[in-house]
């Protein structure tokens, strides 16, 4: 498509109108239900960026960045994988599994090893649907939501049977102290810098910043990333190039389903310690959203995934503050963001479009 | 297994079919127009939660803030509900063939939209985390008894099939099923059907005859919507749920969707296919855990069960579906 | 600019002057910054066919779709018999008794021939009367213009001049008193077009209008009464047929004199360099798309297949390329048999020194969406010379070779960060040849290497295919242009209905054999 567009109005302009269009709806919602907005805007940010909740935030960026790059991933190769959810919490068993294998003497191993399991499980899960997609033809994005589906009853099975602690509650053992991961905390109490205690945000922060960078060069810098690119765009030119869209499919669903795994290392492995039911909480989908409004590029994937963590922990200091704001705002949100930046973005594109091509006509 | 139970299990399947069957039929007319809709999902639950919201208000005295009907409360649901779908539906024809955006993700940001309102919106009004008040009489659709069925049900063989399997169940199946033959005929033998089939198979040359695609493509849009309204209205109003329960779509939207593959976007297959599905359902409902000898089948298998025929399904372990040619792709003009 | 109307041409004798039949004044139409038509004016005289022709981007088909209420027109006048008309859409253009046969048909695969006949102009909301109704139509002007086609038939099973034959019924049964016809012959075989041509005569005798859009000028020259020309958005001339020929009109249609025959030296075939035995393919609806197809190449010739479009050209090139898996049957490389299972890959075959400009650049020669120096290295971007570490680009040694490229092929504009949807049509043809032969290939396999090309364009590719015969490479050429064929090719093979009907060489034969080769109608034993 002959893009009359500047750079700059492409990659920042319009997802930042798209957003905006995205939080003026949600706003709506919000005084619909009978609450002020602008207030609600001022305790998300106040909440987000508060001592006691920048910590969290980052917590949340983290996973968001795990599964925006894995929706990413995947897009750049044409597959809408929306069985991140499901990648991620299989991804668990296998991280759990890991941890309670052995008494790990030292967390980095234990980390070294669980990443494993986890990439493992997580792009075990999303082999399937990738295999039935490329040589089935069977749609990957009926197939990856079935998978969510098929994966919660798989865990549910799991946490009251044979991966079950004793005791009532569906959930596994707790880990050895040895599979711990040091909290930002205590990796800034190292060099001197004060942090607060709470925060679950740990060393899987910088994991995925390194996968940020990772999946930057991958996808445009590296060999298989031209050939994944190539399919995305045309896969009968693919064909005519020798590569093999069955090979690039399941490579990329592969790369995908790890990525979405390791947002467990962040969760099951850092924050909870143990295997419980619902792990993901919903952070697959945010990442379909992330990806989105990141234009599948791991900088916007990362700017995306600190402002969906923003919403979460700025969400909760909401529902504290404004009983009739849930949970569920944030999926609100999420759905309105992906509709935006997705279906309706050429709602913003085209009239914006059409002023840069009216000013560049204008004569001298 | 004894008549009686096999009875009982097909009336269980007929009533888990139907709305299957209409959400089925919904995307069925949006699909052969060209537009790929993932969204029926949503637009059932949202359809769902209005139409237990709408016709809760509207049973309730008007001391209580309601509109204090005395009867038809449950038409007042259905009403709001297929509008409520219907507006969903719009928004998803306005990113589809107005802006021609991608049509999966337009299905699935309604799918989020639908899943986080509802509840949003149902707490805050009903206060009841989400669900809508139990809803009683004619806030209901109830069952109807087809005339003779009392009469007719000590005939041996007849008598009960009639009794049970055919008569008693709730007006929004009947309707169900008669849209079968009705969308068949629209297609079939109507230029409107005429039009849409061609819409989605070549919409060039749909224009270049003259017709209006763009037109076509809403109306076909507008009816899915229609039908997801009265599938997700079946859903509250007409089931034992008596109400609106958080998710409780749990994937039929997108069972919907594999028996439409399944029955290769022909109305009277999708019959087969979604009775299908419903009698799985009924099944897994009866018999919690089958103890098949050698193990006992987990209640959680039997849950996941119609996800995995799905994928069984899209697998195309059934034979190959080949969907409409011109569908998921904007229609743009030519230069 | 010279507009001279000859309305005289192809008028029948007659005492009062009858309107013309089509009259427009200073039509113009822009999109965005691109002037596609620029004030055109166009005379056709009542029961005439008149043609007009022009290169790709002309704007022909812009000007037809104007008259056709597809696109409106930003400034100008269309008279229709002397009556000003307004066409805003395909409706105004019907009642003005205006029918369209398009380039791509515009039918309905699944449905049956009196369902696209019918469809837009149905009576009432029941299909059963409509139907019905045209049933009855349809016999009537079979009888009338030898247009018969079975109306049950599937659109989908029938043969593309049959097709034809379904767009032309369609305008005819919405009364059209004026038919545009838009580059109708590129999918018939030459018996299938004189078929056609016989058709459009017996129509212009019962007064009707034709247009005939084409570039093909002998065939302006064999069926038209007048000719329009038209040259970057603008009618350059109109003129009487008989007062021009084909070089006359090619070089009005580019501005200068243009070569129609490439000049090359007589071939000096070495020793073979693919052998092709008993191959066979059968598509995945199950028809046979090639039987038993025997070939030898040598280095340092050029083999040219003729054929009409759908023949078994395109499957022979796939499975050679390795895009497509044969059924049976052997193909051999200097000796060595290729993998033509399922399992090869067209990776496989640039390793064996097999290079492949296929024939769908826009699908399959180029990812549009990439850029220049992405795809210069398409199909070769494993080449050790563009290997980085760790499983990285070496992007410089690749950006470096796409400017290579474009110097020595002159592809403008030469940016090699341009994407390739960017380029003209000639130039993105040229990113694929020059990466395709300065692969250094030992068998190039070449599909409609012109198409779409503009006039320059195609003289430099012809060149560089000669050039690369000179080398001592083999060259297979799959070709719709029979001209194409007879002045590249050292041998000629043509096929049709997925066999080879005959091998020819250029200098012993002639169009009409070749054509009725490309028929079918003359059939030899393999040697």
């Amino acid at each position: 498509m002959n893009s009359t567009l500047p750079k700059w109005a492409d990659i920042i302009l319009i997802p930042l109108l798209n957003l905006a269009l995205a939080l003026l709806i949600a706003g709506l919602v919000v005084v619909f239900i009978g609450e002020d907005p602008l207030r609600a805007l001022q305790l998300i940010i106040q909440g987000a960026f508060a001592p006691w909740g920048i910590g969290f935030t980052l917590y949340y960026t983290t996973n968001f960045i795990f599964t925006g790059l894995a929706v990413a991933v995947a897009f750049h190769a044409r597959l809408f994988n929306i069985g991140g959810e499901g990648q991620a919490a299989i991804a668990g068993v296998g991280v759990a599994l890991v941890c309670l294998a052995f008494d790990w003497p030292h967390w980095s191993i234990a980390l070294l090893a669980a990443m494993l399991g986890g990439m493992l499980f997580g792009a075990g899960w999303a082999a399937i649907p990738a295999y039935l997609h490329a040589k089935r033809g069977s749609h990957i994005v009926i197939t990856t939501i079935m998978f969510n589906l098929i994966a919660a009853s798989l865990i549910n099975f799991l946490l009251v049977g044979p991966m079950q602690a004793p005791g009532m509650a569906p959930e596994s053992s707790s880990f050895p102290a040895g599979a711990s991961l040091p909290t930002l905390h205590d990796m800034l109490a190292v060099i001197g810098v004060a942090f607060d205690k709470n925060a679950p945000v740990n060393v899987s922060l910088f994991i995925a910043l390194a996968a940020c960078v990772l999946v930057w060069l991958l996808v445009w810098k590296s060999r298989l990333g031209f050939e994944l690119r190539a399919l995305g765009h045309s896969e009968k030119a693919a064909v005519y190039a020798g590569i093999s869209p069955l090979r690039i499919t399941m490579i990329a669903m592969l790369i995908s389903g790890a990525l979405a795994g390791l947002l467990a290392i962040n969760t099951v492995m850092g924050e909870a310690e143990r295997l419980v039911l619902d792990a993901v909480q919903g952070a697959g989908f945010v990442g379909i959203a992330v990806a989105l409004m990141g234009r599948n590029h791991p900088l916007g994937v990362l700017l995306a995934a600190f402002l969906f963590g923003i919403l979460y922990q700025g969400g909760s200091e909401l529902a504290f503050e404004m009983p009739g704001i849930s949970r569920e705002m944030i999926v609100v949100i999420q759905g309105l963001v992906i509709m935006f930046t997705g279906s309706l973005e050429n709602l913003v594109r085209m009239p914006v479009t059409r002023l840069f091509t009216r000013l560049k006509r204008r004569p001298i | 297994m004894e008549f009686l139970t096999i009875l009982q299990l097909l009336d269980s399947a007929t009533r888990l079919s139907a709305p299957l069957l209409l959400a089925c039929l919904a995307g069925l007319y949006s699909e052969r127009a060209g537009i790929f809709d993932i969204g029926l999902e949503g637009k059932m639950l949202a359809g769902a939660f209005v139409a237990a919201a709408m016709a809760a208000t509207a049973a309730l005295p008007v001391d209580q803030g309601g509109w204090g009907m005395t009867w038809g409360a449950a038409w007042v649901g259905l009403f709001f509900g297929i509008l409520m779908s219907v507006v969903l539906s719009l928004v998803h024809g306005l990113a589809s063939i107005t802006l021609q955006g991608n049509q999966l993700i337009s299905g699935v940001a309604i799918n989020f939209f639908a899943a986080g309102t509802t509840v949003l919106v149902g707490q805050n009004w009903f206060h009841m985390g989400g669900q809508t008040p139990q809803l009683k009489g004619h806030a209901r659709f109830e069952s109807i008894t087809l005339p003779g069925a009392e009469q007719l049900g000590d005939v041996p063989v007849i008598g009960p099939v009639y009794e049970q399997l055919i008569s008693g169940h709730n007006l929004l199946v009947y309707v169900a099923l008669a849209m079968v033959p009705l969308t068949w005929w629209i297609l079939n033998r109507t230029r409107f059907g005429l039009h849409l089939r061609a819409a989605g198979e070549n919409p060039a040359a749909v224009d270049t005859a003259g017709i209006n695609v763009i037109r076509l493509r809403y109306s076909a849009v507008i009816i899915c919507g229609i039908l997801c309204g009265v599938a997700g209205a079946y859903l509250s109003l007409g089931t034992s749920a008596a109400g609106f329960l958080k998710d409780m779509t749990a994937g039929k939207g997108f069972i919907a969707l594999a028996a439409l593959i399944f029955a290769k976007w022909r109305p009277v297959p999708a019959l087969g296919a979604c009775f299908l599905f419903g009698l799985l359902d009924a099944i897994a409902n009866k018999y919690q855990s089958l103890d098949i000898g050698l193990f006992v089948v987990p209640v959680q298998f039997m849950q996941a069960l119609p996800y995995i025929l799905t994928v069984v399904i899209l697998a195309g372990f059934v034979g190959k579906a080949i969907p409409p040619k011109a569908g998921g792709e904007p229609y743009v003009k030519e230069r | 600019m010279v507009v001279s109307t000859s309305t005289d041409a192809g008028r029948p004798e007659t005492a009062a002057p009858t309107p013309p039949a089509i009259q427009l004044n200073g039509i113009s139409k822009a999109f965005g910054p691109v002037q596609a038509n620029k004030n055109i004016s166009m005379t056709v005289a009542k029961g005439s066919i008149h043609g007009i022709v022009g290169e790709n981007g002309a704007g022909k088909s812009t000007l037809m779709s104007i008259l056709y209420g597809f696109y409106k027109a930003d400034a100008g006048e269309v008279f229709i018999n002397g009556n000003k008309v307004n066409i805003t859409d395909s409706h105004a253009a019907i009642a003005a008794g205006i029918g369209m046969v398009h380039q791509h048909f515009m039918l309905v695969e699944p449905f049956t021939v009196l369902e696209n006949v019918v469809m837009g102009a149905e009576d009432g909301r029941l299909l059963k009367p409509s139907l019905n109704k045209a049933r009855a139509t349809l016999k009537q002007l079979a009888e009338d213009y030898e247009l018969d086609v079975d109306p049950d038939a599937i659109v989908g099973e029938l043969s593309v001049g049959f097709q034809q034959r379904v767009e032309i019924l369609k305008a005819l049964y919405r009364q059209a008193d004026i038919l545009i016809l838009d580059e109708p012959t590129g999918v018939l075989t030459p018996a299938e077009a004189d078929h056609l041509f016989r058709i459009l005569r017996n129509l212009k005798a019962q007064g009707k209008t034709i247009i005939l859009i084409t570039h093909k000028l002998r065939e302006i020259m064999d069926a038209t009464d007048s000719v329009s020309v038209m040259r970057r958005g603008q009618m350059t001339e109109t003129i009487a047929t008989n007062t021009t020929s084909p070089e006359d009109l090619a070089e009005k249609m580019v501005g200068r004199r243009v070569l129609l025959e490439v000049t090359k030296t007589p071939a000096n075939p070495g020793d073979v360099v693919l052998e092709i035995s008993g191959l066979n393919v059968v598509d995945s609806q199950g028809v046979k798309k090639l039987k038993d197809i025997n070939l030898t190449l040598r280095a340092g010739e050029i083999l040219g297949v003729a054929g009409v479009a759908g023949n078994g050209q395109s499957e022979l090139l796939e499975v050679l390329g390795g895009i497509r898996a044969a059924t049976s049957g052997v193909v051999k490389m200097l000796g060595e048999a290729i993998d033509t299972s399922p399992k090869a890959n067209a990776g496989k075959r640039r390793a064996r020194g097999i290079g492949h400009i296929p024939e769908d650049r826009h699908r399959r020669g180029l990812v549009m969406n990439f850029m220049a120096w992405e795809n210069a290295a398409l199909g070769y971007h494993n080449k050790p010379e563009f290997k980085g570490r760790f499983g990285l680009h070496n992007q410089r040694a690749m950006r470096e070779d796409a400017r290579g490229k474009i110097e020595r092929f002159d592809i403008r504009p030469p940016n090699e960060n341009l994407k390739a949807s960017n380029f003209s049509g000639g130039n993105q043809q040229k990113i694929v040849v020059a990466r395709e032969i300065e692969a250094n290939p030992d068998v190039l396999l070449i599909g409609q290497p012109t198409r779409g090309v503009d006039i320059g364009a195609i003289e430099f590719i012809h060149q560089q295919i000669i050039h690369l015969r000179d080398a001592g490479k083999a060259i297979l050429l799959v070709s719709v242009e029979l001209d194409e064929i007879q002045s590249l090719s050292d041998r000629i093979v043509v096929m049709f209905d997925g066999v080879i009907q005959g091998e020819r060489l250029p200098e012993n034969t002639d169009e009409r054999e070749l054509g009725l080769m490309m028929a079918g109608a003359i059939k030899e034993t393999a040697p």
